[in-house]
């Protein structure tokens, strides 16, 4: 499996920012694996952590992730890859079925 | 404090942007903004005949001026109809506001009539995009959008503005200053003083310029660098206006329609220095073939273009006048006899395709001659097509914003209402527009928004009744299957024309430079008709995905 890690990333939070920011992504045909996102502080802001392949074209998707508008901050950390881990296993579980 | 609606507002706003033309047409969701543009007193609007055709009427104002230019459109098929001019200001960073009306907020989401995600639709091919939902947002998006569209490497911004966010009548206690562009990237001063060392120590270097030096307005400085360094200077198709044709220096236009010398003087150079130029395939031809010897200092005001396609020896992110006018005190006069004597024997030997005299016999010649009559200061537009090689090649070019093409997007239809455009811009200046027959149906309503404004440009159409590169592509590269290219029938353009109310001169009946002459003389809308024939190719040609160094054609002096 390819080596992994997360993008950490602060926007402005608002109806379209995931738009823009996954849109960056589906039109490069740059698979992103797993997607983290909460509102912060006052609600303003949202930091989304996206779990995605660490290949050489990481750097452009940071840098054109950058010139977004809504974008406030990207690092590359990969050391919160873990945290998806964690998740597997409860999103490993069967869905509730409403009968 | 004044009580106004949010269309009143948008329209203060644009006024106080000084913005005095608008290109658009209205519709249901953007009536209230008609209504008050209506009052305005300093707008004039131009009402074309389809969306696309207002799109590019305002990239014509933009490219022209340098500065954001806005369309208008309304919901739906009016915003899906703008979006081919968007994605192509995108492509070749103009500057443009594109305001679109919308379905009321609370309809937004359930199919409304004329309803369709304009804000998702056009995130990709816009630099920045909102939905605005309040009148008082407007007070902060308005001069946002021209900021954006303005600063660094321009862009188009799109403003979409629900009906009921039109009519809301809001308090403005005072209005926002006029946006203004973004100061610029600090250049470090290390990256200068490497550059200048990496230039000064090249033997055989080029300087490679594209729509960014346009842009910057750089090519002054451009012109004095490559004549201090004794550097030969090498163009995109963005940027061939940047050095004047006859230049010595100038070696043309690089790429898949370059002359065979140009791209082998790029085989031979150790250092390129490339500024407000992307790597774009159509002049690099297979980019990791391309000058693999070469050292390459990039010059960009967008970080993403610096190692996107080709790793650079030295990128420097910032704007290209500031780069270069600190670059220029530091570069050695040298007279590099050994290098361009090289090239001057590259020429001999493989002389230039594109014809030296002007004249009828081919399209390429009557390009030449065009623009000797034509005055210096005449704006050039094309369409997408052989007429658009044809005139890069041959159009004797003298400086700044004079070039106007649709070099990434490659749109055919662009021509016409981008013309119209300039001619608003610039009431002073004689806009041509050489199109193709193919070229000119795509947009063609928009002959009767020129009559209408009476707009000083003249249509050079070159009438090979076919998609003339498809034609010539599907015979060198599919064995000669012409399929779906040719227009079997003889549209009568003439008429057509004369029909719009144009002037027109057809030199399929008489043909002489005097004719020529009277034609460009003429004020207002004029055709000048040219038939050509379908074998007519354009040469040299790099087929496409090979290296540059592959050519077809253009061993013979045409």
């Amino acid at each position: 499996m390819a080596k992994r890690t997360v993008l950490d990333i602060l926007v402005k939070n608002h109806a379209g920012v995931m738009a823009h920011i996954t849109g960056l992504f589906s039109r490069r045909a740059f698979n992103v694996e797993a997607i983290l996102c909460l509102p912060v502080a006052d609600g303003a802001t949202s930091r989304i952590w996206l779990l995605v392949n660490e290949d050489g074209r990481l750097e452009q998707m940071m840098r054109q992730m950058r010139k977004l508008q809504d974008v406030y901050e990207v690092a590359a950390c990969s050391e919160y890859t873990s945290v998806f881990s964690d998740l597997t296993s409860v999103m490993n579980t069967e869905m509730e079925t409403v009968e | 404090m004044q009580k106004m609606t949010g269309a009143e507002c948008t329209v203060r706003l644009l006024e106080r942007q000084g913005i005095t033309t608008i290109a658009g047409i209205p519709g249901g969701t953007n009536l209230p903004l008609y209504d008050a543009l209506s009052r305005s007193e300093t707008i004039t609007h131009i009402l074309a005949r389809h969306e696309q055709g207002a799109g590019f009427i305002a990239q014509g104002m933009a490219r022209t001026t340098g500065k954001p230019a806005v369309c208008l459109a309304t919901s739906g098929p009016g915003a899906t109809n703008l979006v081919t001019a968007i994605a192509d200001a995108k492509l070749d960073s103009v500057p443009l506001v594109c305001i679109t009306g919308q379905v009321p907020t609370p309809l937004i989401g359930t199919d409304a009539f004329q309803e369709v995600d304009t804000y998702g639709m056009s995130i990709p091919i816009t630099k920045h995009n909102f939905l605005v939902r309040s009148a008082q947002d407007l007070l902060t998006v308005i001069p946002e959008a021209f900021r954006i569209a303005m600063s660094c490497r321009p862009g188009p911004v799109l403003v979409d503005i629900p009906r009921d966010v039109q009519v809301e009548e809001i308090a403005v206690d005072a209005f926002p200053l006029p946006a203004s562009a973004d100061a610029p990237p600090v250049v470090a001063q290390s990256d200068i003083e490497k550059a200048a060392q990496m230039i000064n120590s090249a033997s055989r270097p080029v300087l490679w310029v594209g729509g960014g030096v346009v842009a910057a307005q750089a090519d002054a400085l451009c012109k004095e660098m490559a004549e201090t360094a004794s550097m030969p200077v090498t163009m995109t198709l963005m940027g061939l206006s940047v050095i004047p044709r006859d230049h010595e220096l100038n070696i043309g236009m690089l790429g898949m329609h370059a002359e065979r010398y140009t791209n082998m003087a790029m085989e031979g150079c150790d250092l390129i220095v490339a500024a407000g130029v992307r790597f774009d395939d159509r002049a690099t031809g297979k980019v990791n073939e391309f000058c693999p010897n070469a050292k390459v200092i990039h010059i960009d005001i967008d970080h993403c273009e610096l190692d996107k396609l080709r790793s650079a020896s030295l990128g420097i992110l910032g704007d290209i006048k500031d780069v270069f006018s600190k670059l220029l005190p530091k570069i050695d006069s040298k007279p590099r006899k050994e290098w361009n004597e090289y090239l001057g024997a590259l020429k001999a030997a493989f002389p230039q395709h594109a014809p030296m005299e002007s004249g009828f016999e081919s399209p390429q010649k009557f390009i030449r001659l065009v623009g000797e009559i034509a005055d210096d200061s005449a704006i050039v537009t094309t369409d997408v097509g052989k007429h658009q090689m044809w005139t890069a090649q041959s159009y004797p070019f003298t400086g700044g914003r004079q070039w106007l093409t649709s070099g990434g997007l490659g749109t055919m239809g662009f021509g016409l209402p981008v013309a119209i455009g300039a001619a608003l811009a610039a009431p002073d200046k004689k806009v041509l527009c050489f199109s193709g027959d193919g070229s000119l149906l795509m947009n063609i309503q928009e002959l009767a928004t020129a009559v209408e404004h009476n707009v000083n440009i003249t249509v050079i159409l070159f009438n090979n009744q076919c998609l003339g590169l498809v034609h010539q592509q599907q015979e060198l590269f599919f064995e000669g299957n012409i399929f779906s290219c040719e227009y079997p029938v003889a549209l009568d353009y003439v008429t057509i024309l004369r029909g719009f109310g144009w002037h027109v001169c057809d030199l399929a009946e008489d043909c002489s430079e005097e004719i020529v002459r009277q034609a460009l003389a003429t004020e207002g809308p004029c055709l000048i008709h040219m038939p050509v024939s379908r074998d007519e190719k354009v040469l040299p040609m790099v087929p496409p995905g090979a290296a540059n160094r592959v050519m077809i054609g253009g061993d013979s002096n045409g």
